[in-house]
């Protein structure tokens, strides 16, 4: 066992409680955007395709690493972007209608 | 081991990234802060991607720039087109992606690292798991897309030894990942892993029914939160890791929270195959045996305009005919007549939890006349008028009272307690679960058949003729 295997171990510990505990009182309108919202933030995987592909050096890597950019950057980018349409529209009552 | 100047600025910069994305998600928790959560959360990412550019084992730019564009500009592009209707489906392609990326990004790396030195051990676990999960991840998510967006049957898709041959498989897979762990495997058997898990993710959510998607598809958002942070254990990447397993938890608490408000344990949603005998056994005979009882545009408003107190239940169906706008016009109609509207929103009204709440906020519809199911169904008593408008299971009473039905114990809006209950409807069609509605049938309930939109743009006329 390294220590950074130990180190790596605290850091999954600690995150599975922060990412439990932040959302633990989600209201249920906001499950759909929420999930978007998280399915977007997996899309930070395309960091490890951008480390694959930028140091590729034999031609299935260059293969399999530019495939993975693009679909990693199709999951960032769309799920951001739809995130945001969705939460565009909730709004409050407006004052006129009062 | 002292990083050198390069390394800490990615160091440093991967850690506000992480205090961004838990900003974001705390701020995702509350309807008024939501869409600056999900701004901070892009935030976080976003500047770990552009970080990483610095990163020195990253020497061609130009491929990469490409693959981001193209990826990028998809992605993009679809966001903005796709209805809001479609978005269950749309998230559930997007999370495909995602699943894919960290199954290929596992095997790359792997490739790599096995060329100059055997990999073995936490890393070599590592792989296996990131490969098989990203890969379930990937295939499973384009079946859910598939069967929402009926380019697949909804109905489950069952065939004999089904959990014996994916019993199998995962067999195949935990045995050939063991043979990559202690040493024993071949320059093919990364390979026959990913290939395995491709086929496994398609052949596990085949047989779940339409009506389970939202369950499914929140799963392998949490798998592919998981995947992702494989990857990032791999790559030694801390942030990829901390993110990943972000995902992975809230993603794994709103399975829970969906699995509840819909009843349905995980076991049995991916292990049930929902939904394919509930039609025979429930909707025929039912069918044959009552009768309904219609209504017209013009006695829906008069009942609705001397109403005191009126709910609308919206369903999908509303969603589909594009009806929402229409109702909401019906909503502020009666509101000048001095009629009390309220909307009940079932948790898994629309095609997935919260979809909604989205559908009618696109509509204008404030969110605080949204009222959710708990707080309504003691309402139901006092309520002279209910308007189900295209949805169909979540007021099921069957659910409620016969023990029989395949949807018995989830909870629904208890419509059947109103004075009068008034169905706009297309047909007599069963609901997406496949399943005959008792509601229908009682002596207080109308029907009012023919597409969601004309039916409540006659009603507003009507309505105004009173």
């Amino acid at each position: 066992m390294t220590r950074e295997l130990v180190l790596s171990i605290y850091v999954v510990i600690l995150a599975v409680f922060t990412g439990y505990e932040v959302i633990s009182r989600v209201p249920s309108i906001l499950h759909t955007p929420l999930m978007s919202a998280t399915n977007a933030i997996h899309g930070i995987v395309l960091l490890g395709a951008m480390l694959v592909l930028g140091a590729a050096d034999t031609p299935v890597l260059h293969v399999l690493g530019f495939i993975a950019v693009v679909l990693g950057a199709a999951n960032v980018f769309g799920g951001f972007v739809v995130t945001d349409r969705m939460l565009e529209m909730f709004k409050k009552k407006p004052e006129a209608r009062k | 081991m002292i990083l050198d100047t390069r390394a800490s600025i990615i160091a440093v910069a991967y850690i506000v990234a992480a205090v961004l994305l838990i900003f974001g998600l705390r701020k995702l928790s509350s309807p008024a802060t939501a869409r600056n959560g999900n701004l901070l959360a892009a935030a976080g990412v976003f500047l770990a991607l552009a970080i990483t550019l610095l990163d020195r084992s990253i020497v061609s730019y130009w491929e990469l720039a490409l693959g981001i564009v193209i990826g990028g500009g998809i992605g993009i592009v679809a966001a903005r087109k796709v209805q809001m209707t479609a978005m269950p489906q749309m998230v559930g392609l997007l999370n495909g992606l995602g699943g894919g990326t960290a199954a290929l990004v596992s095997l790359s790396e792997y490739l790599r690292l096995s060329m100059a030195a055997t990999v073995r051990g936490g890393e070599a676990v590592s792989v296996v798991l990131g490969t098989a999960i990203g890969s379930v991840s990937f295939t499973g998510s384009i079946v859910a897309f598939a069967k929402l967006q009926e380019l697949l049957s909804s109905k489950p898709f069952q065939f004999p030894l089904q959990r014996a041959v994916n019993a199998l498989l995962l067999v195949v897979i935990l045995t050939l990942g063991a043979t990559m762990v202690v040493g024993g495997d071949t320059a093919t058997t990364p390979w026959i892993v990913f290939a395995v898990a491709l086929a496994l993710g398609a052949l596990l959510v085949l047989p779940i029914g339409g009506g389970d998607m939202p369950v499914v598809i929140a799963t392998l958002n949490a798998l592919t939160g998981i995947a992702a942070a494989f990857t990032g254990l791999v790559l030694h990447n801390q942030i990829l890791v901390v993110a990943g397993i972000l995902v992975g938890a809230s993603g794994t608490l709103l399975t829970l929270l969906m699995g509840k408000a819909m009843n349905r344990s995980l076991g049995n949603v991916f292990f049930g195959g929902f939904g394919a005998t509930a039609a025979v056994a429930v909707g025929a005979p039912v069918a044959v045996a009552k009768t309904v009882r219609q209504t017209s545009a013009e006695d829906t408003a008069i009942a609705l305009a001397y109403a005191r107190k009126v709910v609308i239940v919206p369903g999908y169906g509303l969603a589909v005919a594009e009806g929402q706008h229409a109702v909401r016009e019906l909503a502020q109609e009666l509101e000048k007549r001095g009629v009390d509207v309220k909307f009940a929103i079932h948790p898994v009204a629309g095609r997935m939890p919260g979809h909604m709440n989205v559908l009618l906020a696109e509509a204008n519809i404030p969110y605080d006349e949204l009222v959710e199911m708990d707080q309504i169904n003691g309402d139901f008593d006092s309520t002279d008028v209910v308007l189900v408008v295209g949805a169909n299971d979540v007021v099921n009473p069957a659910a409620r009272d016969d023990p029989a039905s395949p949807i018995y114990g989830m909870p629904i809006l208890d419509v059947d307690k109103a004075r009068n209950v008034i169905v706009l409807k297309r047909s007599m069609g069963a609901g997406f679960a496949g399943i005959d509605n008792a509601l229908f049938y009682r002596d207080r309930t109308r029907m009012l058949f023919g597409d969601a939109k004309k039916s409540l743009t006659s009603l507003v006329e009507a309505l105004k003729a009173v």
